[in-house]
């Protein structure tokens, strides 16, 4: 597309602190999740592969688009749905460390 | 504005909508609303997609996505909760795969006029994205059991290692300076490789640790491919999970006590000093319990700390557990679970098993709570762990897991092993606490053993 180099690498710098910034104070509880709907994210390359496949040409390119759709779509629908398992267990509970009686025991 | 702008402006919400689902899945009360824009993010990102002036071969991305879901839909579905982690695994394995053949396709395309800026960004996404991919299928294996759990050290793996390394940066000089196709296809082939030899020292119990880097490194690999195709959702999301993962990768290994290079590296160059750990095992022997004796201790104890480990998850023995948890609360005794932050095969793994058997968030107490109180326990039931309370994290400076924090099970007064067998634990060693005199073993499937426990408390 049409972004310079410098703009593209200055997006670059500014995702690395949203990164650690966005996730910096995750309970442990999370962690699984976390990780999980991260790797859901990460599936936007299904985004690349159409391009590719869709602007492709020649036999090369179209296996390597083809393929890396059906990679990247496993990806997408695999990670958000193992997430959304993994949290709709915590439905419906409070969340939080919240003492009960006892820790003055 | 014209259409590529508009198609622009659409990724930019999905990108913001990437970063919403971060910060949801951070905190407990938006975890799944969190997941859920990220979806919806991801499905106007995809269609949007098909807007993209100049794109063909409709009929053939469809066919390849329907393949896909497939594929990945009904695996997610099915999978049961034990197997979580290693299915994780798979599906970050095939976006560095797919992060590595976009880059290669562009590539293709454009090599003979791809600037040097982007011949190295082919260059890295093809390496990485390989590496997360092969490195990804030997995790899936080992969290399988379709393999040992134990590190595999190579003859000569330093060796083969440099070799390796020589071989790639020969490729990524040639890559770059000729924007040589072939050269970018031979680096792929040989980060394929590396990505085995770089997971096959890790030891089973550090395996998660390993899973979470190299979904950083997919993340990574992705933003690589983002600079290829000039694409800015892409290097947006791709460094947003590069940098979190990156950060989720340290406070996992920071939980385990153990700085990261010794969890990647540490058995390649351990020395043998396990023979001094294992040499003094004469004259020891195990205290094997009747359900009933331990049925007595727990129903006539004030505070009993349930240790769960990978064993529950295996057994799915989750509610068994807490169903003697509620019994044991209505004779007044206090119950607790300890959760060691890598106790499974994930971090969090045993809050989410405990979740799903509705056990109340305020039971599940962390490491530190529980060692906090240990004086004042009167049993701690460590059901199918090992490694997490094995003193010689401790004690034993030889030993592989010294260093990483551990439950205090042996400064409580009485300790019950809900064990299959005498097994080692995924770390593959020896534990003293199953030989201490405070010990009860009680050998067999968890689930079956906590059932015949819950019958006996009714009685006691």
């Amino acid at each position: 597309m049409n972004e310079t180099t410098l703009g593209l690498f200055t997006i670059f710098v500014l995702s690395v602190f949203v990164g650690f910034e966005v996730i910096s104070k995750v309970s442990p509880i999370l962690h699984t999740p976390l990780m999980s709907g991260a790797n859901a994210i990460h599936g936007v390359i299904l985004v690349g592969a159409i391009i590719v496949l869709g602007t492709g040409q020649g036999s090369v390119q179209t296996v390597l688009g083809f393929l890396a759709v059906v990679l990247a779509t496993i990806n997408v629908v695999g990670g958000f749905v193992v997430t959304d398992r993994m949290l709709e267990m915590f439905k419906g509970r409070r969340p939080g460390g919240g003492s009960r009686g006892g820790d003055g025991a | 504005m014209n259409r590529l702008d508009t198609i622009e402006l659409i990724y930019l919400v999905c990108a913001v909508s990437f970063v919403i689902a971060l910060k949801g899945l951070s905190s407990p009360r938006w975890a799944r609303q969190g997941n859920l824009i990220g979806a919806a993010g991801m499905v106007v990102a995809v269609a949007t997609t098909f807007a993209f002036p100049g794109l063909h071969r409709i009929g053939l991305i469809i066919v390849a996505i329907v393949i896909g879901i497939a594929a990945g839909y009904p695996a997610a579905r099915l999978v049961k909760m034990t197997a979580i982690p290693q299915m994780v695994a798979a599906f970050n394995g095939v976006g560095g795969g797919a992060a590595a053949l976009v880059s290669l396709a562009e590539f293709d395309k454009s090599h003979s006029v791809a600037s040097t800026g982007t011949a190295a960004a082919v260059l890295f996404s093809v390496l990485v994205g390989a590496l997360s991919f092969s490195g990804s299928a030997v995790t899936y294996a080992k969290l399988q059991e379709l393999m040992t759990g134990r590190p595999i050290v190579l003859p000569q793996q330093r060796l083969l290692n440099a070799g390796l390394g020589v071989a790639a940066v020969g490729l990524v000089i040639w890559g770059l300076a000729a924007g040589s196709f072939t050269a970018a296809v031979l680096l792929s082939v040989v980060a394929l490789v590396f990505g085995v030899l770089f997971v096959l020292p890790v030891g089973g119990a550090d395996v998660p640790v390993v899973i979470s880097l190299l979904n950083a490194f997919t993340g990574l690999a992705v933003a690589a491919s983002g600079a290829v195709l000039r694409m800015t959702l892409l290097i947006v999301a791709g460094t947003l999970v590069g940098a979190s993962g990156t950060l989720l990768t340290q406070l996992m290994a920071k939980a385990m006590g153990r700085p990261l290079p010794n969890i990647l590296f540490g058995a390649i160059t351990a020395k043998p000093t396990t023979a001094a750990v294992e040499g003094d095992d004469v004259d020891r022997s195990v205290r094997t319990g009747t359900v009933d004796d331990v049925a007595v201790q727990l129903a006539y104890s004030r505070r009993v700390v349930v240790v769960p480990g990978y064993g529950l998850a295996v057994a799915q023995a989750q509610h068994t557990v807490h169903e003697l948890a509620e019994l044991l609360e209505r004779r007044g005794v206090e119950v607790v679970y300890g959760i060691h932050p890598v106790a499974g095969r994930m971090p969090g793994h045993m809050n989410v098993l405990l979740a799903e058997a509705n056990v109340p968030y305020e039971q599940l107490k962390e490491m530190d709570d529980v060692n906090g109180q240990m004086g004042l326990t009167d049993v701690v039931l460590v059901v199918g762990a090992n490694d997490v309370v094995n003193p010689a994290a401790r004690d034993t400076p030889g030993s592989p897991i010294y260093g990483m924090p551990i439950i205090d099970a042996d400064y409580a007064r009485g300790i019950v092993f809900l064990k299959r067998s005498m097994r080692p634990g995924f770390a593959g060693i020896d534990n003293a606490l199953l030989y201490d005199p405070k010990t009860t073993m009680l050998f067999g499937d968890a689930k079956e053993t906590l059932t015949s426990l819950v019958g006996a408390v009714k009685t006691a």
